[in-house]
């Protein structure tokens, strides 16, 4: 189950050219993330076999699916990769529970790992099984693509874009389901999207690609953290946190969380103590200081250590620093870099103004 | 009323119809799909040979496969070398003609259906585990099933009214190659206007009735999909 994927290829199409060399884990979210036009759908398609590329490899552990020089091909229906399209493409002439039964009964029965009861019950599908997919919303569309691809039992579970005809609304009401996916089915994923949002939520492990090349690839919360990336230019550039609930404060309706760089007090959030929870910092919402400000209204101010520095636009600059063993990103303007003396190895203090629940 | 060479002719007109129909639609799938999904430079060509009887007048086409199919045409000696039957002026011949005649009627709305679905369906339903017959049988048809209809119905109604070419591979042998709209000729020529009348109204409501249903078939498909 949790056999590297290693693929490679070299995918022309006028003038856009794909060319890949990778592997990615064989179990959790890998998000596929880059700008449309950056060769996701296309290395997603390679993947399946639905695309033949001009040359190409692809192995799951030691079994090679494809392999241009020797010939070798394994056709998308003999793969056993679950595939979710963006607009769901269910079969117009099949009701919800056709379009599911679908792929489940063209599974070996001794192939099958999931049945049909549970997936029902964890997408929410029930009142919609004898409707026909005309019938349906976008999300609910999504939902049932989503469990066809799930009841023919892929060994991987290929996703283009699932959310993104769906508007914020549909988004919210998707998410949920994905992320209880994500816990309850022990699936290896692979995930387009460009909502960094979407992103930092669901991904364990992030793939970028720009103009058809892998820019940076690794865990969620590290390539987060590289401030040489463009993902770190962006308005939303943000760290992801894993921390631990250590206890609620409800004289003032906070939380109080741990991790390795200290304490952090943050709005309410409902989970009891000991448990684990994932957080957001955006780089904006974290500012620099040389001493610890005696007064001041940022409740979490930490001690930090610069690691490096990155020039952005409009006399932007982003810092990267370490707490202690976790990596966060700070927005600064090149002027407060210069009066601050900030370089790398600066021991300084991170104040961090908003912290964000994620999932 | 109808005598028993108007019978005939009817039964000869009625089994053309139905086995130019049935070698149609298993030559024209194939063609419908492939003329549906290639991207070949020479598709315009195949294209516009399907769509030459729509334009041709059945004589010339009648004509041409006279002499082909006749003694001394390339298909006829090749049927003679391999010991086939003798297709001039003979059922087989009929059939022949009837095939290249009504080809663009049932190739066309093939085409058109095959051409409506969404490839995307057929890449799911591959992701899902299913073959390329599988999903031509599981998707492809059902999808297709109006233009199927259509395709079956025009084929037929079209092979029914056939006269030119008929008359020019077919000869006009009572109880063999006669059929329907020739006996009709042959009455109005010979002045039976009543004989004509009983089969050319029968033709009439017949191939009313066959449309009509095809048609209400048709609608109610549609609205069962929920569309």
């Amino acid at each position: 189950m949790s056999a590297q994927i290693h693929f490679r290829y070299r995918h022309r199409r006028g003038e856009f050219e794909l060319l890949v060399d990778s592997q990615v884990p064989g179990k959790g979210v890998t998000a596929l993330f880059g700008r449309s036009g950056s060769g996701k759908t296309s290395l997603l398609r390679c993947l399946a076999g639905l695309e033949r590329p001009d040359e190409a490899y692809l192995a799951i552990g030691d079994e090679v699916l494809h392999d241009s020089r020797s010939g070798h091909f394994v056709p998308p229906e003999e793969r056993g990769f679950g595939y979710v399209f963006q607009e769901g493409a269910l079969f117009p002439h099949l009701s919800v529970a056709a379009n599911l039964a679908y792929g489940l009964k063209r599974t070996p029965a001794a192939q099958q790992r999931q049945a049909l009861a549970p997936v029902v019950e964890l997408l929410g599908l029930g009142p919609l099984m004898q409707q026909y997919p005309a019938q349906l919303s976008g999300g609910e569309k999504q939902r049932v693509a989503i469990g066809r691809a799930l009841l023919s039992s892929p060994r991987t579970l290929l996703m283009d874009e699932p959310l993104a005809a769906l508007d914020r609304q549909h988004k919210n009401e998707i998410l949920p389901y994905l992320e209880r996916l994500h816990r309850e089915v022990a699936l290896p994923v692979l995930y387009i999207t460009h909502d960094p949002q979407e992103m930092t939520r669901i991904a364990d492990h992030l793939l970028l690609l720009d103009s058809g090349r892998v820019i940076a690839q690794g865990p969620l919360d590290e390539v987060l953290a590289r401030p040489e990336l463009p993902l770190s230019r962006t308005e939303d550039a943000a760290v992801a946190v894993t921390a631990t609930v250590i206890a609620q404060e409800t004289e003032f309706d906070l939380t109080r969380l741990a991790f390795s760089g200290g304490e952090l007090l943050v709005g309410r959030i409902d989970a009891p103590v000991t448990s684990q929870v994932r957080v957001q910092i955006h780089a904006r919402d974290v500012s620099l200081a040389l001493t610890p400000p005696a007064q001041s209204s940022i409740l979490n101010i930490l001690p930090a250590r610069v690691v490096a520095l990155e020039s952005h636009d409009r006399g932007r600059m982003v810092v990267r620093l370490d707490l202690e063993g976790t990596a966060i990103l700070a927005r600064i303007t090149r002027k407060s870099a210069a009066q601050l003396a900030v370089r790398e190895g600066s021991q300084l203090f991170a104040q961090i103004k908003g912290v964000s629940l994620l999932a | 009323m109808l005598d028993a060479s108007d019978l005939s002719a009817l039964l000869i007109t009625l089994k053309l119809a139905a086995v130019t129909t049935l070698i149609l639609l298993l030559l024209g799938m194939p063609l419908a799909w492939w003329l549906a999904r290639t991207r070949a430079a020479f598709k315009p060509v195949v294209e516009t040979l399907v769509a030459l009887p729509l334009v041709l007048p059945p004589t010339v086409l009648g004509f041409y496969l006279l002499i082909a199919l006749g003694p001394h045409g390339p298909i006829g000696q090749l049927m003679a070398w391999l010991g086939g039957p003798q297709l001039a002026f003979s059922f087989a011949g009929l059939v022949v003609g009837s095939v290249i005649y009504s080809l663009p009627f049932v190739v066309q709305p093939l085409q058109n259906a095959f051409a409506a679905i969404d490839p995307r369906l057929l890449e799911a339903a591959a992701t899902l585990r299913a073959r390329p017959l599988d999903r031509f049988f599981s998707l492809v048809l059902p999808m297709a099933r109006a233009g199927i209809i259509t395709a079956i119905t025009l084929g037929f109604a079209h092979t029914l009214g056939e006269f030119g070419v008929v008359l020019m591979i077919g000869g006009n042998i009572p109880g063999e190659t006669q059929v329907l709209s020739i006996a009709i000729y042959d009455h109005v020529e010979s002045l039976a206007y009543d004989r004509a009348h009983w089969l050319s109204g029968g033709l009439l409501l017949f191939s009313f009735t066959v449309l009509l249903l095809v048609y209400r078939v048709n609608r109610r498909g549609a609205g069962g999909l929920g569309t």
